[in-house]
């Protein structure tokens, strides 16, 4: 039976990745990411997805992060009991899982960038933070980061050109470590079994 | 202000109007002037800081909570503030205008994100609080010696990460091992919190934004008859 996923925008590619890689009988619905500038958006979003979408499909999954909604959409999924929503708080915690912790633990000042954001980079951060119109707010903004960990989804050398490109920008050092889709697909894997 | 606009013609109220709508558009150059000029003609600053800064910024606030201004138009309106309070508060220490109380403020251990500690500072600068602000990355030994230091009456805590969000509880358990819970009101704030998880740490209040933060340090303020 056809499963759908409602995920955040700004896991589309991954997670359509992930559900061509493992062949899931699975339908892949998107709010759009720019919810995390607004994130009390989210919540609701999420809910009119899960409206439209609860009388076709038996099961439908919640790929998303607190991301920000403090608590607001796993309160609101609370009223749907037979929707499920992956484990997380965010895709960086998704993404690198224990090494995300460790790398604030050795680093708080670390700007953590993932593939979504090198890509989206100029909208989602320089548009939507103001930087395009107020460029004097980037000090604001970064003047605390000591060093920029990119937490690579995928190898590819265009991304690593960008990540160095905003540490120009930014003027912080860059890391970049592979994390591949990490707890995500292995989250996924184990929901998806389960519905079996 | 521009090329045309003479502020040596103008009325202090034109003044404060004209301010307040710099302020709103991010202008601090044009803010500074307007405050010098206020000054230069012998007002109280803590008229200009009222009817000017904090008039104007109470706008910000107000729009930015109905959607019509974003983030970064606040940043650059608190940006604007900023200047306009550099001049004014050493004059307003001078003066030895009454304090509505005193907080300490800082973000959580592992914790780097201080814009909004920063503008909850400012807001609370212009509403007569007297503001020690630690900045980033606070022990819980840091908020009691401050805390101490200053004879506190209320604990600004800020966190942006639900990884360090935790460290509040730590802070608020020192407090009761150091005997000081009692004597500071805890206000907690970040974008990760909400009431529950204020409630669940022992804190006083949870403040969804700076001006929320105002209202209720004024509050807590006024309960304990201060």
């Amino acid at each position: 039976m056809t499963t759908g996923l409602i995920i955040c925008g700004a896991l589309g590619r991954e997670v359509t990745d992930i559900v061509n890689k493992h062949g899931w009988d699975a339908d892949i619905i998107g709010v759009p990411a720019i919810d995390h500038v607004f994130p009390e958006r989210i919540a609701p979003h999420v809910e009119q997805r899960i409206l439209a979408l609860r009388e076709q499909y038996k099961r439908l999954i919640v790929v998303y992060g607190d991301c920000g909604s403090k608590g607001a959409l796993d309160e609101m999924l609370n009223r749907f009991p037979n929707i499920e929503r992956i484990a997380g708080p965010h895709c960086y915690e998704m993404y690198g899982g224990e090494l995300f912790n460790d790398l604030l633990e050795e680093q708080p000042g670390t700007y953590i960038l993932t593939d979504f954001m090198v890509r989206t980079f100029q909208g989602l951060i320089i548009k939507s933070m103001g930087l395009d119109r107020f460029p004097q707010l980037r000090e604001t903004y970064f003047k605390n980061y000591k060093r920029i960990v990119y937490l690579a989804q995928t190898d590819d050398p265009e991304y690593r050109k960008k990540v160095h490109e905003i540490s120009g920008y930014l003027g912080l050092p860059v890391e970049i470590r592979f994390s591949g889709y990490g707890l995500l697909e292995s989250r996924l894997v184990e929901m998806m079994n389960e519905l079996k | 202000m521009n090329d045309e606009i003479n502020l040596k013609e103008m009325s202090a109220e034109e003044i404060f109007e004209l301010m307040q709508e710099d302020l709103y558009d991010g202008l601090e150059a044009e803010v500074v002037e307007a405050v010098e000029e206020l000054l230069g003609r012998e007002l109280e600053p803590i008229e200009i800081m009222t009817k000017g800064l904090v008039a104007g910024m109470d706008v910000v606030g107000i729009d930015f909570r109905d959607g019509i201004l974003f983030v970064p138009e606040v940043l650059m309106a608190a940006k604007a503030m900023k200047g306009g309070m550099a001049l004014l508060k050493p004059l307003l220490a001078e003066s030895g205008a009454p304090k509505m109380g005193t907080l300490v403020i800082g973000t959580v251990k592992g914790d780097i994100h201080d814009i909004g500690q920063n503008l909850v500072s400012m807001m609370m600068e212009g509403a007569g609080f007297e503001v020690v602000n630690l900045g980033i990355n606070n022990s819980v030994e840091a908020f009691i010696e401050a805390i101490q230091e200053h004879n506190a009456d209320l604990l600004g805590l800020s966190a942006m990460l639900t990884t360090t969000m935790t460290y509040m509880r730590i802070v608020i358990d020192g407090l009761k091992e150091s005997g000081l819970r009692d004597d500071v009101a805890v206000l907690v704030g970040g974008a990760p919190l909400n009431h529950d998880f204020a409630e669940a740490i022992g804190a006083d209040a949870y403040c969804k934004d700076a001006a929320v933060g105002v209202e209720t340090a004024k509050k807590y303020m006024a309960e304990r008859g201060k």
